[in-house]
């Protein structure tokens, strides 16, 4: 089942006086399945915010197409499943964080017993214990994101959309938030989050979408994006001295008593291997390197530009 | 559809509640309330006339300095400090967006003319006086008054800075309180055109006028019910006019 069905989005800002148009968005599709990690994946000003806000009715579209378990998502029951954490996300610094939970409960009618009830486990659940009666002028930018997770899950949302969730978080906080993702898909719930922290989408996401210059440059499994997509291979030997290996190929680096060298092109393999051991060496290990996620970004963007 | 709008209520009265702003203009209020005590003891005459006189001229200065200064800074500060990301993505039309800042504002008002009022009731039986139905009837057109003030400068503050939502709220409470030269300047006209012009202009602007009965409670005049009643219709309906107006300009807005 689908959860979100965007087709052919588009959206252009204006400077002032209209004078000129910046097309920020050039005809995106994107649909994300129900129950699954769907990464958006782009460099700053790629469109990645633009497109959240569109789906958040935050910015109208220009063209376009956005629904949200069917429904169209400028409506405010499409909205309700949603729980929604935008990017470097403010809240009212006069209050505390089990009063902004209090309200977020109060938008989506939530009875108080079950709010409190609420409130109190999403506080555990994204690290804030302690700190509930905390005025948020006080927070860091590491505990207002957490508190930003909390207040998206308030109303136990089936469907999430995160802008940039990790930024503003330490390590420690990342691979937290990474594990309550995690925890998020089990429990079957839909996450669709951006970012462009390669490392963290790689590690979590079931399919990815790459935004380049408002377009989706490229969409699908993350596993599909990935496999088969060799990027070189490895030789690893020892015994061997740096001249002969100089003679051999000229692309390698040592590590300890060891040698890696570096093959772009696969046909060459054999060679490389039997000249080593015609030089009496020793073939440790012949490593295929697969593409990552960053590599089939980064050539991505190449392509682009 | 399960609208809930008093959570919105409710934080808008906080932030107005947690604003220092708030408090200093009740405490100047209320100072400036008392003080006319001390001036109704320097003044030759009747104590208790320059008492309201003075009195209800300052508690009515404070709560329209209040009323523009908290309703200028709602809207625009939700959208400048992106707080509004927050509700706008909830359940929450932007029609219940403007409501629950009105009605939030309009509590807060209460509020503040509640606190005021006790204190000049107060000072009223200090002077000798009893309860005066009147005063009261006075603070109720007051908030009448206020609500409108509170809804002109949401709607302001609904697409412009606050600087700007100032000047015209600020204007438009200084032509509301001048109605009436508008018919004499329709005198001065010649043309018919300009003269439909005037009288547009007299219908649309908020004649706030109507909701000053200093003089009828300080001079104890009487006062007529249907009056009353009227300038309490005409509130509503300019409120609502404003409010539906406030939330076709949001309806518009982008968040970027």
């Amino acid at each position: 089942m689908r959860i979100l069905e965007i087709t052919n989005l588009k959206k252009t800002f204006h400077s002032n006086f209209l004078i000129k148009k910046y097309r920020i968005l050039k005809g995106i599709d994107i649909s994300v399945e129900a129950g699954e990690i769907y990464g958006f994946l782009g460099p700053n000003g790629a469109g990645k915010t633009t497109t959240i806000k569109c789906i958040m009715g935050l910015l109208f579209p220009d063209e376009g197409e956005i629904l949200i378990n069917g429904r169209p998502a400028d409506t405010i029951d499409a909205r309700r499943p949603i729980g929604f954490l935008p990017e470097n996300p403010y809240f009212y610094d006069y209050l505390n964080a089990n009063e902004l939970l209090n309200f977020s409960a109060s938008l989506y009618s939530i009875p108080a017993a079950a709010a409190r009830e609420r409130i109190d486990r999403l506080i555990q659940q994204v690290g804030l214990a302690g700190f509930e009666r905390l005025k948020l002028r006080k927070f860091s930018k590491g505990m207002t994101q957490r508190l930003g997770m909390a207040q998206a899950l308030i109303q136990d949302p089936d469907f999430l959309i995160l802008d940039e969730p990790f930024s503003g978080l330490d390590p420690i906080g990342r691979k937290e938030f990474r594990d309550l993702i995690l925890n998020l898909k089990e429990q079957g719930k839909t996450i669709f989050f951006s970012s462009h922290i390669l490392q963290d989408m790689e590690m979590m996401v079931d399919r990815v979408g790459i935004i380049i210059n408002g377009k989706i440059s490229r969409q699908g499994k993350l596993s599909e994006l990935i496999a088969g997509s060799t990027r070189c291979h490895e030789i690893v030997c020892s015994q061997i001295s740096e001249k002969q290996l100089a003679l051999i190929h000229p692309n390698f680096v040592r590590r300890d008593n060891q040698y890696i060298i570096t093959l772009d092109n696969e046909a060459e393999i054999n060679l490389v291997v039997e000249s080593i051991i015609h030089n009496n060496g020793l073939v440790i290990a012949v490593n295929p390197v697969k593409k990552t996620l960053e590599d089939i970004f980064l050539n991505e963007i190449g392509e682009v530009q | 559809m399960k609208i809930n709008i008093k959570g919105l209520i409710l934080n808008t009265f906080k932030e107005s509640a947690r604003n220092k702003m708030f408090y200093l203009l009740i405490f100047f209020g209320i100072l400036f309330a008392l003080s006319s005590k001390l001036i109704s003891f320097l003044t030759l005459g009747d104590a208790m006339k320059v008492l309201k006189d003075t009195g209800l001229a300052a508690i009515n200065f404070f709560c329209v300095l209040i009323a523009i200064f908290t309703g200028i800074n709602l809207v625009y500060k939700e959208v400048e400090k992106k707080t509004i990301f927050n509700i706008l993505s909830k359940p929450v039309t932007r029609g219940h967006f403007i409501i629950g800042k009105f009605f939030g504002l309009a509590l807060t008002m209460l509020l503040a003319l509640a606190a005021m009022a006790v204190i000049f009731f107060l000072l009223v039986f200090l002077v000798g006086g009893g309860f005066d139905l009147k005063i009261l009837l006075y603070f109720f057109m007051l908030y009448l008054e206020l609500l409108i003030i509170v809804a002109i400068s949401l709607l302001f503050s609904s697409f412009s800075t606050p600087i700007l939502s100032f000047i015209f709220t600020v204007s438009l409470y200084l032509i509301g309180h001048i109605m009436w030269t508008f018919n004499e300047f329709k005198m001065l006209l010649q043309s018919k055109l300009w003269i439909k012009f005037a009288q547009f202009l007299y219908y649309i602007m908020p004649n706030l006028d109507k909701f000053n009965i200093k003089n009828d409670v300080v001079l104890d005049l009487p006062l007529q019910a249907t009056t009353i009643l009227f300038s309490v219709l005409y509130a509503l309906v300019y409120i609502l006019a404003l409010l539906t107006v406030t939330v076709m300009i949001f309806r518009r807005r982008e968040f970027i």
